[in-house]
């Protein structure tokens, strides 16, 4: 594969890409994506939460699993950190604390898979932070 | 923080807290003068007097999750333990800049990471924030921005891993031939 050094080389892999692929459904059914947000303010970063997110990012696409994985502030877990909440369609949300990649592996498999609760969740009443 | 692109990715935080619709990052790495520089500038509601005097305190914050708020105070201090200096300005409505220079090849000097990976997960969770990252060194500079990279890449998700590898590697392979 040839080295990408400008835009246009970005253009070229985007419409190969988009020929290989059909239309994913998530833009046409907002309510049934997964939301997973992982805590990215200071506390979540120094423990290695940028690792956590790519790695969402990376399982979900290859597991076509509908999601979509964003950062959140810090949800006041500090010492729990890295911290992800993950939204299921039409569920409240739930937040994971010491999510490692053993951790996220399980997270996808059981819960945003399967809808079975794992272990590691911070019991708190959690109201998500964003408005 | 381990990496000047660790620091990145969380002051950039801020600004997206501060509602800036428009955040420009600029690391500047000179061996010639060696210097190194980092500067983040955004347009969002920025700070009064008292709150800006208080901001690299790291026992202040605005938030309400927690009572500590380091993110600053670590990247001043980073910056004074590499012989350099921090600096901070803010206006009411204007924004905020924040500037931290290091002695480039100073031992504590916290290295650039993986600033490709930084500046992906930021314009990927912050769809309608204009992010402009320019690098500069002694060779010369290179500048991408987010609108550049959206529409190019237009019509196809951001979390296709074949997008996401093109994207780093845009970033990755320009900044190394400034290197």
């Amino acid at each position: 594969m040839t080295k990408i050094t400008s835009l246009a080389d970005l253009k070229r892999i985007k419409e190969e890409v988009q020929s290989k692929m059909k239309l994913r459904e998530n833009s046409s059914n907002p309510d049934r994506v997964v939301q997973v947000k992982v805590g990215m303010a200071t506390c979540g970063i120094a423990s290695g939460a940028k690792e956590i997110m790519r790695y969402f990012i990376e399982e979900l696409e290859q597991q076509a699993v509908d999601a979509v994985v964003t950062q959140t502030g810090c949800m006041g877990f500090c010492y729990a950190e890295p911290t992800v909440e993950v939204i299921l369609p039409n569920r409240e949300p739930v937040i994971f604390g010491f999510v490692n990649k053993t951790k996220a592996e399980e997270i996808i498999d059981i819960y945003i898979k399967k809808g079975e609760l794992v272990d590691g969740i911070i019991p708190i009443t959690f109201k998500t932070i964003d408005e | 923080m381990k990496t000047l692109s660790d620091h990145i990715l969380d002051i950039v935080q801020n600004s997206v807290r501060a509602n800036s619709t428009l955040i420009e990052i600029m690391v500047e790495e000179n061996k010639k003068s060696d210097l190194c520089i980092l500067k983040i500038t955004d347009n969002g509601c920025g700070m009064n007097k008292q709150t800006l005097e208080q901001a690299t305190n790291p026992f202040f914050t605005t938030r309400v999750t927690r009572k500590v708020g380091l993110g600053l105070s670590l990247l001043k201090q980073n910056a004074e333990m590499a012989c350099g200096k921090f600096s901070i300005w803010s206006e009411p409505e204007r924004g905020t800049e924040v500037e931290a220079h290091f002695q480039l090849s100073h031992f504590d000097r916290p290295e650039l990471g993986d600033i490709w990976n930084t500046l992906y997960l930021t314009i990927l969770s912050n769809k309608n924030i204009e992010f402009i990252y320019e690098h500069i060194t002694e060779k010369g500079s290179y500048k991408i921005s987010s609108t550049d990279i959206r529409n190019n890449i237009e019509g196809v998700s951001m979390h296709h891993p074949e997008i996401r590898n093109a994207i780093t590697g845009l970033i990755k392979n320009n900044i190394s031939k400034l290197q």
